[in-house]
């Protein structure tokens, strides 16, 4: 199989994982998930490193590094805001009842 | 380190970006979800380092700092966010994703065009159209998600722009852009790239201008699939499976929700996208000067205090007041007495997908009494007082009477069936959408005018002085 043909098949696999994994999600979490997805394209960051450690001139360089930063905000912030989010949604019981039933008459 | 130790450190990442969204589609496991993502891509950055044909990695420090800027740049951000501003900050995210993705494939594209013209090869086909594909899509969900952002913080204007002459402008840069594609295809140049790169861009705004606010989450969604797809593209022209997989992820994943969305606003994906542009102006702005019945907090307080079931239903208004844990106090009140409380979700109440579930997960609303808009519909004729916090637009039954109407069509929360309405609103201005509201004329609806935190601290003294 040539390369190219290997790489179309991982991305018609990946399609199908994708929908697979994300098709039952309950509106909920929409906004964490798309969140977080957000965050998992940031590995783009992966490529433009390997750009910019090839880049041959100070044009190709100004780009790449431009897209490292570009790239690091949207993983890094991206993981972060999404846990930040999440962490809200912590299992929790009913919401303390006791602390309040106290002031009511 | 070998080549199949790299892919084999590779493919672990991205076994760990299918078990991040595996688990963030469930709320038991989305937060271990989340954290097994950023694993793979920290995983998968470090290794870069020590993989190449020469080590260190030519221009290293430079790399390194690069990066440290986006971090100074990135973590502040997202932790300073206030929960209101979430989903802005989500859209400039995935649009300097997009951005990155685009510049990623134009340097490759260039050094390609190098290495071509020195050896008098060309650049194989496949490459060039996915990196056109990349320039395109990248840079289209760059600017589109800038602007995105701008609505969002209501630095522009929130209705939909419409100039005369849109679509042809539209289709016009549309042509535009497959021509210049043809030329990078034959030309393979600097020149070529940046122009199709500039048409992209305008391209991006001039596809998010028309859509309007209450379309908004619907765009996010999208352009965060559009992300996704130009990172696998770049993966394809970088020879770099994990991008594939990552990107197609995520490409499926907002594909999926942008679906939902699109459902539940009752449109079809065009519809939504293309729908201003054939929208007339409908009558914004017309003030209406019939009489509304306006009560006090005390007046709302004892409508409370004799029910058996409210439904709470919020928006982006209780989100702007930051008045999520003042509602959850005056929900503890009334189940306190014995009133049976629920929260009725619209799905794209709030600015993007789930917005409410979040901010009120931040008040430790405990999540099973959110109830999702097709559960709670048929409970509404049980229901005496219904509280509409902040919201207007997925409560307006226009969506079902008026035809033609920017919401028609759109599912709605059916609080007009419930004994008693209340409106928590700061004026009579119409909602996101710009449309009028008939329910805020009906006999059964009060009207408590006023921040909605305020307004709600007021009610629940009145409810606890009864």
């Amino acid at each position: 199989m040539s390369s190219g043909l290997a790489l179309i098949s991982i991305f018609v696999l990946a399609v199908f994982v994708g929908f697979e994994v994300v098709s039952k999600v309950s509106s909920t979490l929409h906004t964490p998930l798309m969140s977080g997805a957000n965050a998992i394209h940031g590995v783009i960051l992966v490529g433009a490193i390997i750009v910019a450690s090839h880049s041959e001139n100070s044009l190709q360089l100004t780009l790449s590094l431009l897209a490292i930063v570009l790239a690091t905000i949207n993983m890094v912030g991206g993981f972060v805001v999404t846990d930040r989010m999440l962490e809200m949604f912590k299992p929790k019981k009913r919401p303390s009842d006791s602390d309040k039933s106290g002031e009511v008459k | 380190m070998s080549r199949d130790l790299y892919d084999l450190i590779g493919l672990v990442a991205a076994a760990c970006f299918i078990l991040a969204l595996k688990g963030l589609s469930h709320p038991k496991t989305a937060r271990r979800g989340n954290l097994i993502g950023a694993a793979g891509a920290t995983i998968a950055t470090l290794v870069v380092f020590f993989y190449g044909d020469q080590l260190p990695l030519k221009n290293l420090p430079l790399i390194l700092g690069a990066i440290v800027l986006g971090l100074v740049i990135g973590v502040p951000a997202a932790r300073k966010v206030q929960l209101t501003q979430m989903p802005q900050l989500v859209a400039l995210f995935n649009g300097v994703g997009g951005g990155a993705a685009a510049l990623v494939a134009i340097v490759e594209y260039l050094k390609l065009g190098e290495e071509a013209a020195e050896k008098g090869g060309a650049i194989g086909a496949a490459i060039l159209i996915a990196t056109i594909f990349t320039v395109v899509v990248g840079t289209t969900s760059f600017t589109g998600s800038i602007v995105t952002f701008l609505k969002l913080q209501e630095l522009m204007t929130t209705r939909p722009v419409i100039f005369p002459g849109g679509r042809f402008v539209i289709a016009g840069n549309l042509v535009a852009i497959l021509l210049c594609s043809g030329w990078v295809y034959a030309a393979a140049d600097t020149t070529s790239v940046l122009v199709l790169m500039g048409l992209s861009a305008l391209f991006g705004i001039l596809f998010v201008l028309p859509v309007g606010g209450a379309d908004v989450p619907i765009v996010i969604s999208l352009l965060n699939a559009f992300t996704g797809l130009t990172v696998a593209a770049s993966g394809y022209v970088l020879e770099a499976t994990l991008l594939i997989v990552a990107g197609t992820l995520v490409g499926a994943s907002g594909t999926i929700l942008t679906r939902l969305m699109a459902e539940a606003m009752g449109r079809s994906l065009f519809g939504t996208l293309f729908g201003a542009f054939t929208a007339t102006a409908t009558a914004a702005g017309a003030t209406d000067t019939r009489p509304v019945k306006s009560g006090s907090a005390e007046d709302v307080a004892i409508l409370l205090n004799y029910a058996r079931r409210v439904v709470i239903v919020p928006g982006f208004g209780l989100a702007v007041a930051q008045a999520q844990h003042t509602v959850r106090e005056l929900a503890d009140l009334l189940t306190a007495k014995g009133i049976d409380v629920a929260y009725g979700i619209h799905p794209v109440a709030g600015r993007m997908p789930g917005h409410m579930n979040v901010l009120l997960a931040e008040a430790n609303v405990p999540y099973d009494q959110l109830v999702e808009m097709d559960e709670i519909n048929p409970t509404f004729p049980q229901t005496d007082v219904s509280i509409v916090i902040g919201a207007n637009d997925v409560v307006n039954p226009a969506a079902k009477t008026t035809p033609g109407c920017p919401i028609y069509g759109m599912p709605i929360l059916d609080v007009q069936q419930s004994g008693n309405i209340i409106f928590l609103k700061r004026s009579m201005r119409p909602g996101f959408a710009g449309i009028e509201n008939e329910l805020l004329y009906d006999p059964k609806t009060t009207l408590l005018f006023g921040d909605a935190k305020a307004s709600l601290t007021k009610v629940v003294g009145a409810l606890k002085s009864l």
